[in-house]
């Protein structure tokens, strides 16, 4: 079955289609040896694809549970139908209280977030790409640091500057240091290095000026570029936790991870809402997962050294 | 935005406007917002906090007291045990998520089975990088509980081993870790080592073949050399990730305190100092040493890998 679909020669398929070649003893063992490795390939593929997938399972039966009893209990993969409900479902929806205030902050910022960061990004990637000017490559070096270092060990002295800067509990806070955003600049310089100068070549000809160039002849052709970073970007805000966790203090500012791990205390109360809350947070980026695969993969992966 | 987008560039008019549509300066106003960025929220915020790194910090009362709080760095009992945990952590994460999805990749890029069946098999591993750290860590802090019912004390319970308390004790707390780990990120170096792979041009095992090189000479040979950039891309970043690690320790352990500080890491350590205790002065300097060693590692690879030399072209 799974010879049918491959681009290049089927190394085990049966003879009749192809052309003929003698079969000699030493083919038919190097054939087999082939089925044989296919066959160990598709089970081990099948069985670890299955555990990865374990985790999801476990919430998802979870969620159709008493959230008090998860919590003390554990996760595991059966389920009780005798005490099965939509109830968390029910409570999710109808809840008067944080989550969805938690849901749509989130939404929001990373609504917010993904536009200004693209428009800044790129603005500056462009920079970086089209012209030679003093400063270019020492500034281009703190790019590349600033993407390499990880976040972490520079969380804190920016965590004093918003509080300097009075912007603490502020989704300016939470926004505003990351609209420069070193990867993103990376992977659109990247990018429009690829365009041809000739387009802004023509574009000065014509009397555009350089801002034009960008905004009317540049950035139509760029649109792919921006189709995969809007993803990385969107993923990124709707996930980010530590940054906001630093720089939000009011519940009712919480973005989604914030709210959650707020419920996550030993003596909490609302251990439903953690359990169905944390499924059904996963369901967004979920669906843009569906949607654009492609863009997810590209993304992804443009921090890569080309082979 | 648009009031930039003028039509008329040659026309003499206002003074600035002319000087900022020049080419000569607009390659400024482009950068000008990675500048200020970079002004405003790190540099400034890292000479500020180099600076207290030499104070002492209390309420309405600052002294300048030198180096003692890197003094005080180098007695810090729990800073060593936290720095151990990190780099423990990093080598074990280097040893489980380079080999491991390079082989996973070699096979995905072979020959063998159909292109379909791979290529889910490839999305699959990858869903679990667009969970949150939060999503994950309730996830297998609730699989790893201690209750004889929870997923992994019934898995080991197959084995007719007794229930364990998976986050009480260093090893077990380290395998819970390092199974998060796992679970995240194979499916993302999948992706980078497939990327490498792809980019080998298939002369290369043509030629390989003809010179009758077995698969494991080949595989040595010619796949491991060709992707050595994306292999050395791959440790660098899990070089960092690794020592940055401090997310998935404060989902697992519900907060920065783990028993015993058996989850404690560098980053989780700054955080409790600067961020729970408020010691900022001491703080810093804990973020100044993780800073120092980060870019002790950074800079001879990036130089190393000439990618500094690369971009200046």
């Amino acid at each position: 079955m799974a010879q049918a679909s491959l681009k290049t020669r089927p190394a085990g398929a049966g003879g009749a289609a192809g052309p003929r070649r003698e079969v000699t003893a030493e083919g038919r063992a190097a054939r087999r040896r082939t089925r044989t490795a296919t066959w160990v390939m598709v089970a081990l593929f099948a069985a670890l694809g299955l555990v990865v997938l374990v985790p999801f399972w476990a919430i998802f039966v979870a969620t159709f549970q008493d959230g008090n009893m998860i919590v003390r209990y554990g996760l595991n993969l059966g389920i009780d139908l005798s005490q099965a409900s939509f109830d968390n479902y029910v409570m999710l929806f109808t809840d008067s209280g944080s989550y969805f205030r938690w849901f749509l902050n989130s939404t929001a910022v990373t609504v917010v977030q993904v536009v200004l960061t693209l428009a800044v990004s790129s603005f500056v990637a462009y920079g970086f790409a089209m012209y030679e000017f003093r400063f270019k490559n020492s500034l281009f070096v703190c790019v590349l640091l600033l993407m390499s270092v990880p976040f972490e060990m520079l969380m804190l002295p920016l965590y004093i500057q918003i509080n300097d800067m009075h912007l603490q509990d502020t989704y300016l806070a939470v926004i505003l240091p990351f609209l420069a955003h070193a990867v993103t600049i990376m992977f659109f310089r990247q990018y429009l290095r690829g365009i041809p100068k000739e387009i802004v070549e023509a574009g000065r000809i014509d009397g555009v000026t350089e801002y034009g160039i960008f905004f009317r002849l540049v950035l139509p052709i760029a649109k792919p570029a921006f189709a995969a970073m809007a993803i990385l970007n969107a993923m990124a805000s709707w996930n980010n936790f530590l940054w906001p966790l630093l720089a939000l203090r009011s519940p009712q500012n919480y973005t989604l991870p914030i709210g959650l791990n707020t419920l996550l205390t030993p003596y909490g109360n609302n251990y439903e809402l953690l359990i169905v809350g944390s499924f059904f947070s996963m369901i967004p980026i979920f669906v843009l997962f569906l949607a654009f695969q492609k863009f997810f993969i590209e993304g992804m992966t443009a921090g890569a050294v080309k082979g | 935005m648009t009031v930039l987008v003028g039509r008329r560039p040659d026309r003499k008019g206002f003074g600035v406007k002319r000087v900022l549509y020049s080419p000569k300066v607009a390659p400024y106003v482009f950068v000008l917002p990675f500048v200020l960025t970079l002004a405003i929220f790190w540099v400034s915020p890292l000479i500020k906090s180099g600076i207290m790194s030499g104070q002492k910090i209390l309420p309405g009362q600052v002294d300048n007291i030198g180096l003692a709080n890197f003094e005080r760095i180098l007695g810090d009992r729990i800073f060593y045990l936290a720095l151990g945990n990190s780099v423990k952590y990093m080598i074990y994460t280097l040893l489980l998520l380079i080999p491991i999805p390079l082989l996973l990749a070699v096979l995905i890029n072979s020959k063998l089975g159909s292109d379909r069946f791979k290529g889910l098999f490839k999305s699959i591993l990858f869903i679990p990088a667009l969970t949150s750290v939060v999503v994950a860590g309730v996830i297998f802090r609730l699989i790893f509980s201690e209750s004889d019912s929870a997923l992994m004390n019934q898995v080991i319970g197959i084995f007719g081993a007794e229930p364990i308390k998976w986050l009480k004790n260093g090893t077990t707390g380290f395998l819970a870790l390092l199974t998060v780990a796992s679970w995240r990120w194979t499916g993302v170096n999948i992706l980078y080592f497939l990327a490498g792979l792809q980019a080998i041009p298939n002369d290369y095992y043509e030629a390989a073949s003809l010179d009758g090189a077995s698969s494991w000479q080949k595989f040595w040979h010619v796949t491991v050399p060709s992707i050595k950039p994306t292999i050395v891309f791959v440790l660098t970043i899990s070089v960092y990730g690794g020592l940055a690690m401090f997310m998935e320790s404060f989902m697992l352990w519900a907060g920065n305190n783990s028993p015993q500080n058996i989850g404690l890491t560098i980053v989780g350590y700054l955080y409790r100092q600067g961020i729970e205790k408020n010691d900022l002065g001491y703080a810093s300097a804990v973020g100044v040493v993780l800073l120092v060693l980060v870019l002790a590692i950074n800079i001879p690879q990036l130089i190393a890998t000439g990618t500094f030399k690369k971009e200046e072209r």
